[in-house]
């Protein structure tokens, strides 16, 4: 099917359908028995009353239905975001999670009036413990970025919990996640960068060289964002060990490998999953995300409160942790993406999370296969995604990755994560993940080798693009530079 | 190509070195090959006169439409004077990074480190020029 066109006339902003006197709801008055004039202090009075657009009520729907049609959403068409896993998200999900006994919860609900709820959370997190092959977990981070974040302090925790004070250093391979570094700072460490090698995964001699006494920890993206796992993962973990750090794996890309490899067998203290990437809950748009963290059992006194446990035949959450690291989010977490979730491993079991992981590495392989001697792939063929060049068509022709990602929206394509990872130039980073077929793959890899045409014989197609947009290049620069947020009023 | 003035050293994560009039205080900026590469420079964040880096220590950010890089100290030293300029027009390291763009002059600790950073020559080849 080819994604249907997009309407090339932009949409008006609401303000500008506005007129006075159209709008098609009545207020009711307000039966406060003050303003807010006579309780506020004078400086937190506005001046002007708000210029709220006046729209009748089928205005409004017909605005938003059409803005909705001009999204681009997993739903509409293949979303290649690299390093997001863009899968689709199936339907049965949004059933359960509608489901009114678990939709209409609410989140102060004694333990014993909320059983199944908490089944469901300890039998999802026994579900993702057996896919990580760790001792314990927790489903509270808020998404992936909190749940790196959550491990960090968990292993900071630990190491405090030995007075083992003296490790200040977090060692992230260049070939991370961006957010690693980041985390890492956040939580207090001072970050050491070390470079991949030829093979685009780490060198065992640069870690040993890196590692020392002042090694809190080491964060490594498995597989990494250029796609490859980490053949030498065991041995890096017993290195890690032997100098006093601890092992955590960003699990953002368990796409490539759910039912295939446990990070916690390969020697993982701690890891993290992206529900909304790997297990299909909605990613975009607001999610919102969850991030659950899964632990080896050293690491288990120190998970947030409040713990899901199952005490004799009843789920508890445990408050009484003293060495817990506190609180991380309002309640239990995103509790409708655990539902989603739950779903999801209930409806493939065993068998589908292997067959899962294995057709979102085929399609990747596939895609690469039909691309790669036109767009080189520096680190050659990854597991899930494929990170190819443009430099040549910017050496040749003058034409950019950015170029190539704005001419694909021509074609009805999301295009993939660009200048990212940072160890390959000008990069392409595909995910098809598994939900494509291969007549979607053919046509997405099709019009990447169109684009390439067109690079050499009509650059000016290329530099051009997005035509048939509602509009066309931003100013991002400009954008960035001068942030201009609020409408003008014809002004 | 990119251009590499021949009275500059380099590192490899692309800041070059130029020496002043002043003895031991030297300029440091980013490449035009970096600015290259990064493209579009929407934000740049520098530290303060009389901060102290060590050799190859994260001194500052720079932010570009499409990446975001720390920028690297070429040797270890304090820093004496900031060019506050471009963090209110950063688009000047894209128009003139050797010129305008220069982001910080630094007293060296050891001059001798110097002696370790790329010539025109080595970076050259370093960037495959």
């Amino acid at each position: 099917m080819q994604p249907f066109p997009l309407s090339p006339v932009a949409t008006p902003l609401i303000f500008e359908r506005s007129k006075p006197g159209r709008g098609g709801t009545r207020v009711p008055r307000p039966i406060a028995a003050k303003r807010a004039a006579d309780v506020l202090p004078k400086a937190a009075l506005r001046r002007d009353p708000p210029r709220l657009p006046e729209v009748p009520e089928f205005e409004v729907m017909r605005h938003f239905v059409e803005l909705s049609l001009k999204n681009h959403h997993v739903d509409r068409a293949l979303y290649p975001l690299g390093s997001c896993t863009m899968k689709y998200n199936p339907k049965v999900n949004e059933d359960m999670a509608r489901l009114p006994g678990l939709a209409g919860l609410h989140p102060f609900t004694p333990d014993a009036a909320c059983q199944g709820a908490l089944e469901l959370m300890h039998t999802l997190g026994e579900w993702l413990k057996d896919i990580a092959g760790m001792d314990a977990i927790t489903l509270q981070p808020a998404a992936g970025a909190q749940g790196e974040m959550t491990g960090i302090f968990l292993i900071a925790a630990y190491h405090r919990s030995r007075k083992d004070t003296a490790r200040k250093t977090v060692i992230i391979p260049d070939s991370a996640h961006g957010t690693n570094p980041a985390t890492a700072a956040l939580a207090g460490f001072t970050v050491k960068a070390i470079k991949s090698d030829a093979r685009g995964q780490m060198d065992l001699a640069t870690l040993k060289a890196a590692l020392g006494p002042d090694t809190a920890a080491l964060m490594l993206t498995l597989p990494n964002t250029v796609g490859r796992f980490e053949t030498e993962v065991t041995e890096i973990a017993r290195l890690v060990h032997e100098a006093g750090a601890l092992l955590y794996v960003d699990g953002a890309n368990m796409n490539a490998l759910m039912g295939v490899v446990r990070p916690g067998d390969c020697g993982a203290d701690a890891m993290h999953f992206n529900l909304h990437k790997t297990f299909s809950t909605p990613h975009g748009g607001g999610g919102p995300g969850s991030g659950p963290v899964a632990v080896k059992q050293h690491l288990e006194p120190f998970l947030p409160v409040p713990v899901l446990a199952k005490e004799g035949g009843a789920y508890v959450r445990q408050w009484d942790r003293p060495q817990s690291i506190g609180k991380l989010h309002g309640y239990g977490g995103n509790f409708g993406m655990h539902v989603r979730a739950y779903t999801y491993i209930a409806m493939l079991g065993r068998e589908g999370i292997r067959e899962t992981a294995q057709a979102a590495v085929l399609n990747a392989n596939y895609l690469a296969a039909r691309i790669e001697k036109t767009y080189p792939m520096p680190y050659g063929r990854g597991l899930h995604e494929c990170v190819a060049t443009g430099t040549p068509f910017k050496d040749q022709y003058g034409v950019k990755t950015l170029d190539i990602a704005k001419r694909l929206l021509d074609y009805g394509f999301h295009a993939p994560t660009v200048y990212f990872p940072l160890i390959v130039h000008e990069a392409l980073m595909i995910e098809p993940t598994e939900t494509a077929t291969r007549d979607e793959l053919d046509r997405f890899a099709d019009t990447l080798l169109t684009i390439a045409r067109e690079a050499k014989e009509q650059p000016e197609l290329v530099t051009g693009a997005p035509r048939l947009t509602p509009v066309s290049r931003f100013d991002e620069a400009e954008a960035a530079r001068n942030p201009n947020v609020r409408y003008a009023f014809g002004q | 190509m990119s251009k590499i003035p021949d009275d500059l050293v380099f590192t490899e994560e692309h800041e070059y070195v130029q020496q002043t009039d002043q003895p031991g205080v030297v300029t440091v900026g980013i490449t035009d090959y970096a600015q290259g590469e990064l493209g579009d420079v929407v934000y740049v964040d520098l530290p303060k006169p009389g901060a102290k880096f060590g050799k190859m220590e994260p001194f500052g950010t720079i932010e570009a439409v499409k990446a975001v890089s720390e920028l690297f100290c070429p040797v270890a030293g304090e820093i004496v004077e900031v060019n506050d300029g471009i963090e209110g027009d950063p688009s000047v390291i894209n128009k003139d990074p050797y010129g305008g763009g220069w982001m910080i002059r630094l007293r060296v600790k050891n001059p001798k480190d110097l002696d370790e950073l790329l010539s025109p020559k080595d970076y050259a080849a370093h960037i495959g020029q």
